[in-house]
C-alpha cells in the first residue's frame, strides 16, 4: 500500500487516500476484500462503476466477510446483504436495512474515489480497528 | 384432598373415538376424566376417509389422525386389538375380548359401522372383499397382486356397489391396473347424491377411465374355482368373468353391545340418542356412524365430529347439542369431479332449479334455490365441482348476482371467498367457520396455509375446502398487509416458476436481460441466486462466467461451503459412498496438509472443514489431480445418492443398490434446483440406507425398483411416497429424470420436493400423471432436457483450476492476495482443530491454525 495524497476538507481534519487497487480488479455487483491501513475493508463495485468501502467484519457473526454478500437494491438504496446471517446494508452509509429480527448495527463506512482506473479508500481511523 | 379423575371408556377406536379424546383433552384443564379407548383394530386410530389413498402409495403410518402425542398424555390410555364384548350396565363395567373388566364412570360407544355385505351365495369366497379398514385394502392389493402372477392378461374385478364408495373402490382397482366393471341395483350411479342428468354425466366420466358401468343391475350370485373368486353372475342371466370382488354396498351400524345390554337401537339400526347424543341410560352415550340421531345413522365423518365434540362438552357440564348434520359429499377419484350439496334433489317445496349441462363433456352442474332465486338451497356438480368448496358454505344464504355464473366453467365464475359471511362453515370435516380461519390469520398470527391447517384443523381431513380456506387465508393476509402472492421479492413480480418458464421460452441468458425485461432494480440475496440457478438448471454454461459469478452467493462464489468463522468447507464427490483406499489417504493427506478437521457427512462422504479462501484452489488442485471432482455440497442442487451395500454383499439384497446409486448420482450430479436433492437407494425392502427419507428414494423389490419421492428429514421430516412399482432401471431413470426435471421446472423458491407435491394441484396423482402418463405432453422436452444435461456437465472445479481469471476470485485480499486472514482462532479438540469459542479468543491464548500448512 502506498499513501499518496493528502488534501484538506472543509472544517474537517484532511483525508488521507490509500490506493488499493485498480477498478478492473474489482467484478461489477460483486465485493473483495482488502486490507487498508492494516483494517479489513470490503470493497464493492455497483453496476455505474461506483466503489463502495465498509468494514469487512460482519457484526453479526463476528467473521470477516461482508465482501462475500450479495449485491443488489433496495429500493433507491446499493445494498449488501451478510453472506451469513443475511443482514442487508446500505452500501452508502453501512446502514442497516434489514437486521432480520437482531439489533440493527450500523458497519463503519469510508469514502472512495476513483483516479486514473485507481481505487483510493479514505484512511480508516486508528479506532475503528476491530 | 386428591381427587381421583372420573373414568372414561371408549368403546372403538375409530376417528370419532380419536376426535373425542381429542377435543376431551383439550378442554378439560381441571383433568377430571381419564380415557381409556378400546378399540379392535390393530392400530391407533387413523383417516379412514383417506383409505383409498394406501393404492397411491401412502403406508398405513401415513393415514396416522394428527400428533401422536395424543397417547401419551397419563390420562390417555389406547388398547389397540381389543374388543369389548359385553356392557353391564348395572355394575358400570366393560367386559373385553380378553376377559378383562373394566369399569366405568361414562361409557361412549363410538363402535361406527360394518361394511355390509349382499346376501347372495359365495359372497365368502377369496377374492371376495368389502373396502373398510387397511387390512381390507391390503388384503385386496395383495390378492390382486397374486392374481396377476398366476394368469397372463390383466386381473378382471368388479365393485358391486356404484355410490361413493363404490366409486372410489373402482377408481383403486383402476390404479392397480384391474380390468373394473362398476355393478349398480339402482338406474344410475351414486343414486343417493345425484338426479338422473347427474348420473348420467357421471357414467361418461366413469367410462372415460376405462371403467365398465352396468346400472339396474342385480347380482345373483358369486362363482368360485377351487375356493377363488371367478365368476360373477347378474339376475338377468349374464355374467361377467372376474378375479376379485369388491362389495361396496353401504353400511350398517355396529349396534350389538347396544341391543345386547337393552339399549334402544333405530328402526334401521343405530344406537338411539337424543340431540346431546345421551342414550336413555345417562352413563351411556353414542357418537360417530353407530348413533341414530333424529332417526337415522349418519355416514359421514363430519357429524360423527360435531357429536364428538357435543359429547366433550357435556361430560364437563356443557349444554352443547347436535345442530344438524351437512351430508355435502364430494367424490374423492382424481379425474372424476362430483359433488353434492344441501338440498340437492329440491325436496323443499318452492325450490327452482337451474341446470347447465353439457352431456358430450360429462358435465352437469345444477343449484337448488329458493322461489325467489336468491337463496341457495344445494346444489350437484358432475364433471366440474371447481365451484363446490366455495357454495357448499353458501347454502342457506344469498348467492348476489345470477346463479348461473356459478355454474360457469371453472376459473370464470366469481369467487366469494372475500365476502363469506365469518359463520359460514368452510370446512364441514371440521366444522371450522369462516370467521376461524380469519382470526387463525389476524389473531392466531399464522402467515401461511400450513399454520392455518395446524392451528384450525380445516383442510385436515378430506381435503375438498382447501382451495377455499387457501383463498381465505391469502385474502386476509393481503388485507393486514402482508405480502402474498408469489412475487419473489421486490425486484421481480414473477414468482420462480413464471420467472423460469420466461427465460426458458425466451432464451434470456443475462441477469442485465432478465431484470431489465421483467423486472427492476439491481436484485438482492433473494432473486439473484434464483436466477443464477434458472440458468444453471437451464445449462447455459459455467456458473461464474461473466455476469453469472454476482448472482452466486458465496457458497456457489467460491464452491465451497461458507462456516461460522468465515472459512469454507470441502467436500469431493463420492458417488454412491463408494471409495477406494487410495481415495481415502488422498483425502486424508489433503486434510493433513492443510490442516483441515474432517467429519463424515450424513450422505455417505467426507467433509473437510476450516479451509481458508485463498487455500480453496490449491486444495481442489490436490483433489482434482487425483480424480476427485466438486461434491456440490454448496449448490442448490444434487447432492448425493446413499445407498446401503446391496445385493453385491449382503445377505438379503436383491438388487445392486450401490450400482444403481453411482449410476443415478454420475446422471444428476451438477443438475441445479429450487432446493437441495438428495437420493438414496436400498437394495431391498429393509431399507437400510434410508431412502424414504430423500426426495427421490429407490428400494429394490424381486421384480425392479420401486420409486419414492417427496421424503426429506430436516425441522419437518417427511416420508417418501410411492410414485411407482417394479420398474426396470430404464423406465426408473426415466421416471426421475422426469420428476426432478418437473420439479426444477415448477417448484418455489428454496421449495423440497415434499412442500412441492403438496402443493401442487392434484398432489402425487397429478404429478404422476405427467411424468408417468404424460398428461401435460411435456415428457419428450424433459427427457430431452435431461439428456443435455448429462451431456454437457463439466466438472465445476476442474473448469474453475484451468481459467486464471476465475482463479482470481479466490485471493484473501484484492491489494494482497496471497495474504492468509490474522482473523482465524482454533484450539484442538479430540485431535482436531475447531473454531474458538468468544471467550476462548478473548483469553487471547491463541494462535492460527493447529498446524502449519505445507505449501507445495
Ligand atoms: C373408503 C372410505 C371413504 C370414505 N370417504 C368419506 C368421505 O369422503 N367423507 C366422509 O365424510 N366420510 C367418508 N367415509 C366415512 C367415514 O370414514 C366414516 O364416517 C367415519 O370413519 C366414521 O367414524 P366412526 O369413528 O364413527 O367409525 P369408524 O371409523 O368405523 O371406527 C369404529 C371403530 O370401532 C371399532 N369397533 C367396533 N366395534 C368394536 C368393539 N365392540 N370393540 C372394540 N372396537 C370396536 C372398529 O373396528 C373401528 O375401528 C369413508 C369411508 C370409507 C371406508
Ligand atoms: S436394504 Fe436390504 S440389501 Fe440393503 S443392506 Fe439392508 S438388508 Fe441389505
Ligand atoms: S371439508 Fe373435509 S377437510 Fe375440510
Amino acid at each position: 500500500m502506498t499513501v499518496d495524497v493528502t488534501e484538506p476538507r472543509a472544517g474537517s481534519a484532511p483525508t488521507t487516500w490509500v490506493a488499493v487497487c485498480r477498478l478492473d480488479d474489482l467484478a461489477p455487483e460483486r465485493g473483495a476484500a482488502a486490507i487498508v491501513a492494516g483494517v479489513q475493508v470490503a470493497l464493492f463495485r455497483t453496476i455505474d462503476d461506483t466503489v463502495y468501502a465498509v468494514q469487512q467484519l460482519d457484526p453479526y457473526s463476528g467473521a470477516h466477510v461482508m465482501s462475500r454478500g450479495i449485491v443488489g437494491s433496495r429500493g433507491d438504496a446499493p445494498t449488501v446483504a451478510s453472506p451469513m446471517y443475511k443482514q442487508v446494508f446500505d452500501l452508502r452509509s453501512g446502514e442497516c436495512l434489514d437486521p432480520v429480527g437482531r439489533e440493527p448495527t450500523t458497519l463503519d463506512s469510508w469514502a472512495t474515489v476513483v483516479r486514473d482506473g485507481v481505487v483510493h479508500v479514505a484512511r480508516p481511523e486508528a479506532e475503528v480497528s476491530p | 384432598m386428591v381427587q381421583h379423575p372420573k373414568q372414561l371408556v371408549v368403546v372403538g377406536g375409530g376417528m370419532v373415538a380419536r376426535r373425542l379424546v381429542d377435543a376431551l383433552r383439550s378442554r378439560d384443564e381441571s383433568r377430571q376424566w381419564a380415557v381409556t379407548v378400546l378399540g379392535e383394530e390393530p392400530r391407533a386410530p387413523y383417516d379412514r376417509v383417506a383409505l383409498t389413498s394406501y393404492f397411491t402409495g401412502r403406508h398405513p403410518e401415513d393415514l396416522a389422525l394428527g400428533s401422536q402425542d395424543l397417547w401419551d398424555d397419563p390420562l390417555v390410555t389406547l388398547r389397540r386389538g381389543v374388543r369389548v364384548d359385553s356392557i353391564d350396565r348395572d355394575a358400570r363395567t366393560v367386559t373385553t375380548s380378553g376377559g378383562a373388566v373394566l369399569p366405568y364412570d361414562a361409557l361412549v360407544l363410538a363402535t361406527g359401522s360394518y361394511a355390509a355385505v349382499p346376501p347372495v351365495p359365495g359372497n365368502d369366497l377369496r377374492g371376495a372383499f368389502v373396502y373398510r379398514t387397511i387390512d381390507d385394502v391390503a388384503d385386496l392389493r395383495a390378492h390382486v397382486e397374486r392374481r396377476r402372477g398366476e394368469v397372463d392378461r390383466p386381473v378382471r374385478g368388479a365393485v358391486v356397489g356404484g355410490g361413493l364408495l363404490g366409486l372410489e373402490a373402482a377408481g383403486a382397482l383402476r390404479a392397480l391396473e384391474v380390468d373394473t366393471t362398476v355393478v349398480e341395483f339402482a338406474p344410475r350411479l351414486m343414486p343417493l347424491q345425484v338426479d338422473d342428468g347427474g348420473g348420467e354425466a357421471l357414467r361418461r366420466l366413469i367410462e372415460g377411465l376405462g371403467v365398465s358401468v352396468r346400472t339396474s343391475t342385480a347380482t345373483s350370485r358369486v362363482v368360485g374355482d377351487r375356493g377363488t373368486v371367478s365368476r360373477m353372475e347378474f339376475d338377468g342371466g349374464d355374467a361377467v368373468d372376474v378375479d376379485v370382488v369388491v362389495f361396496a354396498v353401504g353400511v350398517r351400524p355396529r349396534d350389538e353391545l347396544a341391543r345386547a345390554c337393552g339399549l334402544e337401537v333405530g328402526e334401521r339400526g343405530g344406537v338411539v340418542v337424543d340431540e346431546a347424543c345421551a342414550t336413555a341410560d345417562p352413563a351411556v352415550w353414542a357418537i360417530g356412524e353407530v348413533a341414530c340421531i333424529d332417526g337415522r345413522c349418519l355416514g359421514l365423518v363430519a357429524p360423527g365430529y360435531t357429536m364428538a365434540e357435543v359429547v366433550a362438552d357435556r361430560l364437563l357440564g356443557g349444554a352443547g347439542t347436535f345442530p344438524g348434520a351437512d351430508l355435502s359429499t364430494k367424490l374423492k377419484l382424481l379425474g372424476v369431479d362430483v359433488a353434492s350439496f344441501g338440498d340437492a334433489f329440491a325436496q323443499e317445496p318452492g325450490g327452482l332449479e337451474v341446470v347447465i349441462s353439457d352431456p358430450v363433456a360429462g358435465v352437469y352442474k345444477k343449484l337448488v334455490m329458493s322461489d325467489d332465486a336468491r337463496t341457495l338451497r344445494g346444489g350437484i356438480l358432475v364433471g366440474d365441482a371447481g365451484a363446490y368448496a366455495a357454495l357448499r358454505p353458501m347454502v342457506g344464504r344469498a348467492l348476489g348476482g345470477d346463479p348461473a355464473a356459478y355454474l360457469l366453467p371453472e376459473g370464470a365464475g366469481p369467487a366469494p371467498a372475500g365476502d363469506l359471511p365469518e359463520d359460514a362453515t368452510v370446512c364441514s370435516c371440521n366444522n371450522v367457520t369462516a370467521g376461524a380461519v380469519r382470526c387463525a390469520v389476524t389473531e392466531g398470527g399464522c402467515t401461511d396455509l400450513t399454520g392455518v391447517k395446524a392451528c384450525t384443523k380445516a383442510g385436515t381431513s378430506c381435503g375438498s375446502c382447501l382451495p377455499l380456506v387457501k383463498k381465505l387465508v391469502t385474502t386476509e393476509l393481503e388485507r393486514s398487509g402482508v405480502e402474498v402472492g408469489n412475487a419473489l421479492c421486490e425486484h421481480f413480480d414473477l414468482s420462480r416458476a413464471q420467472l423460469f418458464d420466461v427465460v426458458r421460452v425466451q432464451g434470456l441468458t443475462t441477469f442485465t436481460e432478465i431484470i431489465g425485461r421483467h423486472g427492476r432494480g439491481r436484485g438482492c440475496d433473494i432473486c439473484k441466486p434464483v436466477v443464477g440457478s434458472i440458468l444453471a438448471s437451464l445449462g447455459t454454461g459455467h456458473i461464474l462466467d461473466g455476469e453469472r459469478a454476482a448472482l452466486q452467493d458465496t457458497n456457489d462464489h467460491v464452491m465451497a461451503n461458507l462456516q461460522k468463522d468465515g472459512s469454507y468447507s470441502v467436500v469431493p464427490r463420492i458417488p454412491g459412498g463408494e471409495i477406494t483406499p487410495e481415495g481415502l489417504i488422498v483425502i486424508g493427506e489433503v486434510a493433513k496438509e492443510f490442516g483441515l478437521y474432517t467429519k463424515i457427512t450424513g450422505g455417505q462422504r467426507i467433509d473437510l472443514f476450516g479451509a481458508r479462501i485463498e487455500q480453496l484452489p490449491r486444495i481442489w488442485k490436490r483433489l482434482v489431480d487425483n480424480g476427485f471432482e466438486s461434491g456440490h455440497a454448496y449448490g442448490k442442487s444434487l447432492r448425493t445418492v446413499k445407498s446401503c451395500v446391496g445385493s453385491t454383499w449382503c445377505r438379503y439384497g436383491v438388487q445392486d443398490s450401490v450400482g444403481l446409486a453411482i449410476a443415478l448420482e454420475l446422471r444428476y450430479r451438477g443438475l441445479r434446483s429450487p432446493h437441495k436433492l438428495k437420493l438414496g437407494v436400498s437394495g431391498c425392502a429393509r431399507e437400510c440406507a434410508e431412502a424414504r427419507g430423500k426426495d427421490v428414494g429407490v428400494i429394490a423389490t424381486d421384480n425392479g425398483w420401486n420409486l419414492y419421492v417427496g421424503g426429506n428429514g430436516g425441522f419437518t421430516p417427511r416420508h417418501a411416497q410411492l410414485l411407482a412399482e417394479d420398474l426396470d432401471t430404464e423406465t426408473l431413470v426415466r421416471t426421475i429424470d422426469r420428476f426432478l426435471l418437473f420439479y426444477v421446472r415448477t417448484a418455489d423458491r428454496l421449495q423440497r420436493t415434499a412442500a412441492w407435491v403438496e402443493d401442487h394441484e392434484g398432489g402425487l396423482d397429478a404429478i404422476r400423471a405427467v411424468v408417468v402418463d404424460d398428461s401435460l405432453g411435456i415428457a419428450a422436452d424433459l427427457d430431452a432436457a435431461m439428456a443435455a444435461h448429462v451431456d454437457d456437465y463439466e466438472d465445476e472445479w476442474a473448469a474453475v483450476l484451468a481459467d486464471p481469471e476465475k482463479l482470481r476470485r479466490f485471493g484473501s485480499f484484492v491489494n494482497a492476495p496471497d495474504l492468509a486472514d490474522d482473523s482465524f482462532a482454533y484450539v484442538a479438540e479430540r485431535g482436531q482443530p475447531r473454531p474458538a469459542t468468544p471467550d476462548e479468543r478473548a483469553g487471547g491464548v491463541l494462535v492460527a491454525g493447529t498446524t502449519l500448512e505445507v505449501r507445495r
